[in-house]
């Protein structure tokens, strides 16, 4: 990586709180957004508030702030308003009609502001992608000190949204998981709802000035999203997609000024940059979370199943045995008989002989004492199993055998003492095949409540 | 019902607030002394220029207009089916997705020494990257716990900054300068030439085509996804054949209204197309002719008006359809809609007052049999403990059944004529056979009845009526004793 040669902390530092106060804004609110399935919102408001922004403009004359505020706000609103009643009255889908409101929106105020064309401030694309390298030189003077407006506007923005998030923490959370369980209980839900709106059109068209649209419109979905594929509490969900947020914004500067470097460019657009970095952070999070990630629960289910099949290899070893031999346990019988993928087996097999519960004896396999105890208490179980669903299920003979095959791997010593205890303690199961002793060792160990 | 109306109102307000506010911009510009801001004058096309666009006299206003007119039919007809697969929002991210192909598109031709601009080589991009959107979409949903909705949100934000980012490093290339890329974003009909009007054209054949030739399998996959494959269909290639139509319909129209504008032709012709009816093929038919119109008038609009962009135009006037559907929709219209409820409540309400009325008769030991007796007039307060209606209610309800000539209002109170008698007692005996059913073959309480039975007396039809009385056995003319108690409503009588 190149050094940041040009690195300037009056600079990069505002612009980097700038775009940390605008993601960290975004992902409190986006966070009830993504529960509640309306993570489309943030980006069909972003969209239509510019007709908003147009007709403030054309109707005070003026590019003052307050006024195109005001009617962008006005008309962030609206877009979900109209959103839910052309849902409810019209009996559209949702996606549908948030389709149509914020399109129809958009388009009228691109021709709003093709009037005004030549006018710089209202340039759609500086609208859109958002000027964030050029905060630090709008400045207001407060105590002495020049900070840029826009991170006084994003502070006042995010302190909103975080009192807005501890005070009503608990509203927030029943309404969002169970509106009917909200209303019995005695808040309004729909107000809960309402009050989320107008925030988020707030926080939308504050960035929207600020920072450009397509940072807010990632920060909405992207932190919460990869937070929520990292924890299962909504409070660490929260704190989580506050801090992904920094980071991506944090990780997106720096990005947009080193990674161009790297084919011999100056820089790019922070703000695109800072959505890719939260991008990227929600691809490991799918890729890593601890409980749903998808690599961690692939993992969790080839451990699964080699965890059986070294069961069921030890259970095959016994019986082997138990007739006496006839068959020889080597490799190929071996896969034969399981049916398994090479791979899967010979990792299986690896794995029993470090365990020492299988020993290598020239070509074929054989148990360990380890090994024979384990095999002695899942065949018991197998056979315990095949007992009681004769006798007790009422299953026909010739189906237990898959039932029992499945059963066994998911029962204990206790387990089995109580199936032992229903069925009278047999001696041969249901094939008339004998049903081994509990071993002392494991008798010992685990009856123990 | 009333949040409807205000509802309503407010969309339709808001709309003439907002075309109103276009219009007003014009006047007020030449009065506007400062003449700084803009020059906000749509000048009014003179009868030469109508009659140049109108008869599609020039060569470029006639590739463009065929274009968007066959754009919007092609997405019309597709925007069909995924609205019904509840994808609506899908093109939308799609279409954002393409952004970073087109950069990339451009950055390797460039570095290539080709030419950046070529169209196909950044459509080629452009769909590269609108099919890994897709595929992010698909993964994410199908694979993590995190919702469509996020998918969709995510894979589009993040798209579209990739492509922004990578239009701020073009934006410093020195070989060839990248001025036009940002037509992709909102469009640039005027610069379309005979060559992306061959390319629509040809995608607009393909997908009409293969909407027609796959119409039931499509249809089936939209509506019932399980039925679909139990009945042998490849449902998950079917899914992935309509995405990969959304995908050619968008890539092909990015030059027409643009990335972000081309959603709106995949929704909103189709959504509007769902008020007109429910019979799926007459909707795809009726989407892709709002779609064709809205292409075709709004590019005609942009042509005349120089000042109005096309894309931002075909846009608002599909728009427009789609308020007109809603308001006159002729099967799922807003206003038919409310008529349709509100005839039923007044139908329900008739009922329940036929059937207080014929209970209070039967509690008092009063039903004239045979035209024998002399019927008893019931008074107003009578009844008034029966339902939990307001007074006033009530009054309107027995003014209402007058008319209908259902009952006679004495002094003393109110009398069935024999035709409000024949509908009662036929009413009163529905809804006792519903409790009796309840009751025999369903095991609830008799004193949980009356409220189920009241639920679907109004819509119990005469097969099953039949049905009814040959599983209880019941003579056809009687009407059956009430399994419960008659009385007041207690509230009521508390009070």
């Amino acid at each position: 990586m190149m050094p940041l040669t040009n690195w300037d902390w009056a600079l990069d530092g505002w612009i980097i709180a700038a775009g940390s106060l605008c993601a960290v804004a975004a992902a409190l609110l986006g966070n009830f957004l993504v529960l509640r399935r309306m993570s489309m919102l943030g980006d069909a408001i972003s969209h239509a508030v510019l007709p908003g922004l147009a007709a403030a403009f054309f109707l005070s004359a003026s590019r003052s702030s307050w006024p195109m505020f005001a009617g962008a706000v006005v008309v962030g609103i609206l877009t979900a308003l109209f959103t839910e009643w052309i849902r409810g009255i019209g009996k559209v889908d949702e996606g549908a009609s948030m389709g149509v409101v914020f399109t129809s929106l958009f388009a009228l105020g691109l021709v709003l502001i093709v009037q005004a064309a030549d006018h710089v401030d209202l340039d759609p694309g500086c609208v859109l992608f958002g000027a964030i390298e050029l905060t630090p030189l709008d400045t207001l003077s407060i105590g002495g000190q020049e900070i840029p407006r826009a991170v006084v506007m994003l502070t006042i923005v995010a302190a909103i949204d975080a009192c807005f998030v501890i005070l009503f923490f608990k509203e927030l959370k029943i309404s969002s998981f169970d509106p009917t369980l909200a209303t019995t209980i005695g808040f309004n839900a729909r107000l809960m709802h309402y009050l989320l709106m107008v925030l988020v059109a707030v926080t939308a068209v504050a960035s929207f000035e600020t920072v450009g649209n397509i940072l807010v419109v990632a920060m909405f979905v992207v932190p919460p999203a990869a937070a929520y594929m990292l924890t299962d509490r909504l409070p660490r969900m929260i704190a989580l997609s506050v801090i992904l947020a920094v980071a991506s914004a944090v990780l997106g500067h720096i990005g947009a000024l080193t990674v161009p470097a790297w084919f011999g460019y100056q820089s790019t657009n922070t703000a695109g940059m800072m959505a890719v970095a939260a991008g990227a952070l929600l691809m490991l999070a799918v890729a890593f979370g601890p409980r749903h990630g998808i690599i961690v629960k692939l993992f969790r289910r080839v451990v699964l199943s080699w965890s059986i099949l070294a069961e069921d290899i030890v259970a095959l070893l016994y019986r082997i045995d138990e007739r006496g031999g006839v068959t020889r346990a080597d490799y190929s019988n071996l896969r034969n008989m399981l049916r398994t993928k090479r791979i899967s087996l010979l990792a299986t097999l690896a794995w029993l002989r470090i365990q020492n519960e299988v020993a290598l004896a020239g070509e074929t396999y054989q148990l360990t004492a380890a090994g024979r105890t384990r095999a002695q208490g899942l065949v018991r179980s197998h056979r315990l199993w095949e007992e009681y669903l004769v006798a007790h299920v009422g299953v026909d003979a010739n189906r237990i055998h898959q039932k029992a095959e499945r059963l066994e791997h998911f029962t204990d010593s206790r387990l089995r003492e109580q199936l032992s205890a229903e069925t009278n303690a047999p001696q041969i199961d249901p094939h008339g095949r004998p049903i081994p002793e509990e071993s002392k060792k494991w008798s010992r160990g685990e009856s123990n409540p | 019902m009333n949040r409807a109306a205000v509802g309503i109102a407010a969309v339709i307000l808001s709309f003439w607030i907002s075309i109103i506010a276009v219009a007003a911009t014009h006047p007020m510009a030449q009065s506007d002394s400062q003449g700084s801001i803009t020059d906000r004058t749509v000048t009014w096309p003179t009868a030469e220029q109508w009659r140049r666009v109108l008869l599609l006299e020039d060569y470029n206003t006639r590739v463009v207009i065929l274009s968007t007119t066959l754009l919007g039919g092609a997405a019309g007809m597709v925007g069909s089916f995924t609205l019904l697969r509840k994808r609506a929002l899908m093109g939308d991210a799609l279409s954002h997705a393409t952004l970073p192909g087109i950069g990339l598109a451009f950055i390797a031709a460039t570095v290539m020494g080709g030419n950046g601009k070529s169209l196909p080589i950044l459509l080629l991009g452009a769909t590269l990257t609108g099919l890994l959107g897709m595929g992010a979409i698909l993964l994410i949903r199908n694979l993590t716990r995190l919702k469509e909705d996020a998918a969709l949100g995510a894979v589009l934000s993040v798209f579209f900054g990739a492509g922004v980012a990578l239009l701020g490093v073009i934006q410093q290339m020195t070989a060839g300068h990248a001025a036009g890329l940002e037509a992709f974003i909102y469009g640039k009909t005027a610069s379309m030439g005979a060559m992306d009007a061959k390319l629509i054209f040809g995608a607009a054949v393909v997908c009409i085509t293969m909407c027609i030739l796959l119409f039931k399998e499509l249809k089936l996959l939209c509506f019932d996804e399980g039925f679909a494959g139990s009945h042998g269909l490849p449902v998950v290639s079917l899914d992935v054949g309509l995405m990969a139509l959304v995908v050619v319909v968008t890539i092909v129209g990015l030059q027409a209204v643009g990335l972000i504008l081309m959603v709106a032709l995949l929704v909103i012709p189709a959504s509007a197309a769902r008020f007109w009816t429910e019979k799926m093929w007459r909707m795809a038919i009726i989407s892709a002719v709002i779609g064709a119109v809205g292409g075709m008038v709004g590019a005609g609009i942009s042509a005349l008006f120089s000042k109005l962009p096309s894309g931002a135009m075909i846009v608002l006037v599909c728009a427009s359809i789609f308020l007109l559907s809603l308001i006159f929709g002729t099967a799922r219209g807003v206003p038919l809609r409310l008529i349709r409820r509100l005839r039923l409540n007044r139908s329900v309400d008739r009922q329940h007052l036929l059937r207080s009325i014929y209970e209070v008769l039967e509690s008092s030991n009063s039903l004239p049999t045979k035209g024998l007796s002399e019927p008893r007039p019931i008074p107003i307060g009578e009844l008034l403990t029966r339902r939990s209606w307001s007074r006033g209610r009530l009054m309107r309800e027995i003014r209402r059944a007058q008319r209908n000539n259902r009952v006679e209002v004495v002094d003393e109170g109110v009398l069935f004529t024999p035709r409000g008698r024949e509908e009662a007692s036929r009413l009163t005996r529905q809804h006792r056979l519903w409790e009796l059913y309840l009751i025999t073959h369903a095991d609830i309480a008799p004193g949980q009845v009356d409220r189920d039975a009241d639920a679907i007396e109004h819509v119990l039809e005469p097969k099953i009526i039949a049905e009814l009385e040959a599983l209880l056995a019941t003579s056809v003319t009687d009407v059956p004793a009430s399994p419960h108690t008659l009385s007041a409503i207690p509230s009521k009588t508390a009070l």
